[in-house]
């Protein structure tokens, strides 16, 4: 079930480096939303404060408000192994676990988290890998490992990976920056098969793909060097490409700087 | 616009000079080993025989032939598996708070101190201290473990080194896609991190159990010694590879000198039986044997 995060006034830190400022926004459910801006201005961030995975880094802390249909993620007592749980992630670089066969990485979230009835593994992980479009590729060899695939399946079977543990959001983070324009194309469109599903938010360096697969765009943008990142605006991806209303966006996109 | 260059003679040389170098540095490496190996085999293949393996020293007077290791080769057994009883599980648990949780705090950068000074104590301070507080101090009886005991200390911090090692190996990334499936850290610990380093880390657990295998003061100091079986280790005199050949080298017959030898021999094969296992072990668990 997809669901809506709001976010009010989010400082997220590293140490005593403020890296991004005040941010403010609402990610519709059911929809895709993009997040671009320069290099550094706290885009990966900002995604990671969305399900407490910022605070894994040593030193890093968190102000505000992140609230999930309502809940709010960063209230005192929320587990935040549960957040993740509902949230999920994929990362730049594919990260298949290495020990682990095709089957066993679908199936991970499943049988890391102790549940499992074998049937019913199996069909979450057929269910998995053809959500992600890699079922007919690799049905023949399930327990031959995750990292013997090439970069654009092993990206997709993370994606697998994630959507397996039946999660109301997705986070990806420049998730096909590491991939070639084919398995880009294929996971443009899975992300867009994927939206009916879950909530999905992705970082990109690319603003076509912005461009082609997103339904609301976010700019971020940081004032000068060591300064926090900040939300400069945020509307429906048209308006963004077409019509900002702030000129550093325009200035962006036209690739005038950044 | 310059041209595509051709290697220069001089460089050329210069890469068969330091190439010839580096193989004759490696061919001086080897000098010993093979010496030593070669030493071994041809001296110690004589009494390697099935006397050698089940027979204990019981009852063979100081010029008879005969006789064997089988005590030595128990008590070794039994000593290393203890001490490697002791000082995997503590070693490995701290090799993980170290990397997993430790976080350069203060506790950790004390641990990583008193592991670097554990690992320069000298065998025969491990094997006194040992003397003074198990068996002197609490009145404990020489026994293998006590033995076991002595070569723990010294077998714990190599365990936490290489293992330490091992796990800042592992990528991040892999950590963070399992924190991300919500999983908790310790299931990620148990499930993903340790399972990718665990090839690395048996590796240098093995070479832990070569290092103390091989203790002859420690052992001299705690488990004394006998020329009969004993297969309690945990109550009076046991023998010990090392032991044996120590004892045996100092007996002034051809005999003994020739158990002394099958006594050494034995040792390398049992290091080198172990090293097969985990080596086997790594090889079965990797996923490089599915592809
Ligand atoms: N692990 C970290 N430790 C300390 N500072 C970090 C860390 N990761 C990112 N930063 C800093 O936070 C700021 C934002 O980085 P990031 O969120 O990665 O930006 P983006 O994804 O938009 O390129 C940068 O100034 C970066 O140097
Ligand atoms: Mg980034």
């Amino acid at each position: 079930m997809a669901k809506q995060i709001t976010v009010s006034g989010l400082d997220a830190y590293y140490g005593s480096h403020k890296a991004i400022e005040d941010v403010s926004m609402t990610i519709e459910p059911a929809s895709i939303t993009a997040f671009i801006g320069p290099s550094g201005c706290g885009k990966s961030t900002f995604l990671r404060t969305l399900n407490r995975m910022h605070e894994v880094i040593p030193g890093a802390r968190v102000q505000g408000k992140v609230m999930l249909d309502g809940q709010d993620l960063y209230a005192g007592d929320i587990e935040p192994v549960s957040v993740r749980r509902m949230i999920g992630m994929v990362f730049q670089r594919p990260n298949p676990f290495p020990t682990m066969s095709i089957y066993e990485n679908v199936a991970a979230g499943l049988r890391l988290n102790g549940r499992q009835a074998k049937s019913k593994t199996d069909d979450v992980v057929e269910r998995s890998l053809r959500g992600a479009n890699l079922w007919n590729e690799v049905k023949d060899r399930l327990n031959k490992p995750g990292a013997g695939l090439s970069g654009g399946q092993q990206q997709r079977l993370c994606i697998a990976r994630a959507i397996a543990v039946q999660p109301d959001v997705l986070l990806m983070d420049e998730p096909c920056s590491a991939l070639d324009p084919i398995s880009t194309l294929a996971i443009e469109d899975l992300m867009v098969e994927l939206k009916s599903e879950f909530t999905i938010v992705i970082v990109t360096h690319n603003m076509q793909q912005a461009a082609r697969v997103s339904d609301r765009t976010a700019f971020f943008n940081l004032a000068g060097q060591g300064q926090p990142g900040k939300v400069i605006e945020m509307d429906e991806t048209s308006r963004i490409f077409t019509n900002p209303s702030e000129k550093a966006t325009e200035d962006y996109i036209t690739g005038r700087f950044g | 616009m310059s041209a595509v260059q051709h290697i220069s003679p001089a460089r050329r040389f210069k890469d068969r000079l330091a190439g010839g170098l580096v193989y004759l540095a490696f061919a001086i490496a080897v000098v010993p080993l093979v010496a030593v190996l070669w030493m071994v085999i041809q001296h110690g293949v004589a009494r390697l025989d099935l006397e050698f393996l089940t027979h204990s020293m019981r009852n063979i007077g100081a010029r008879d032939a005969g006789g064997g290791a089988y005590h030595a080769i128990l008590g070794t057994l039994e000593q290393v598996a203890l001490s490697s009883l002791i000082s995997v599980p503590v070693g490995l648990l701290t090799a993980i708070y170290l990397v997993e949780y430790g976080r350069g705090g203060q506790l950790s950068r004390a641990i990583s101190f008193f592991v670097d000074v554990m690992t320069g104590i000298p065998s025969v301070v491990s094997g006194l201290f040992i003397l003074a507080f198990w068996i002197l101090a609490l009145g404990m009886p020489f026994s293998g473990f006590a033995g076991a005991l002595a070569l723990s200390i010294l077998m714990m911090p190599t365990v936490v080194r290489s293992a330490e090692e091992m796990l800042r190996l592992v990528p991040n990334d892999l950590r963070e896609a399992a924190y991300a499936l919500g999983v908790p850290k310790w299931r990620t610990i148990v499930k993903v991190v340790l399972p990718t380093a665990f090839t690395g880390i048996a590796t240098g657990i093995m070479l832990a159990v070569a290092r103390v295998a091989g203790e002859t003061a420690p052992l001299l100091l705690t488990v004394f010694f006998t020329d009969s079986i004993n297969e309690d280790p945990f109550n009076g005199p046991q023998m010990g590879l090392p032991l044996y050949v120590f004892d045996q080298a100092a007996r002034p017959t051809d005999v003994a000198v020739d158990r002394a030898w099958a006594g050494a021999l034995t040792l390398i094969l049992i290091v080198m039986l172990l090293n097969l296992a985990a080596r086997f072990i790594g090889w079965w668990r990797s996923p490089a044997r599915n592809r």
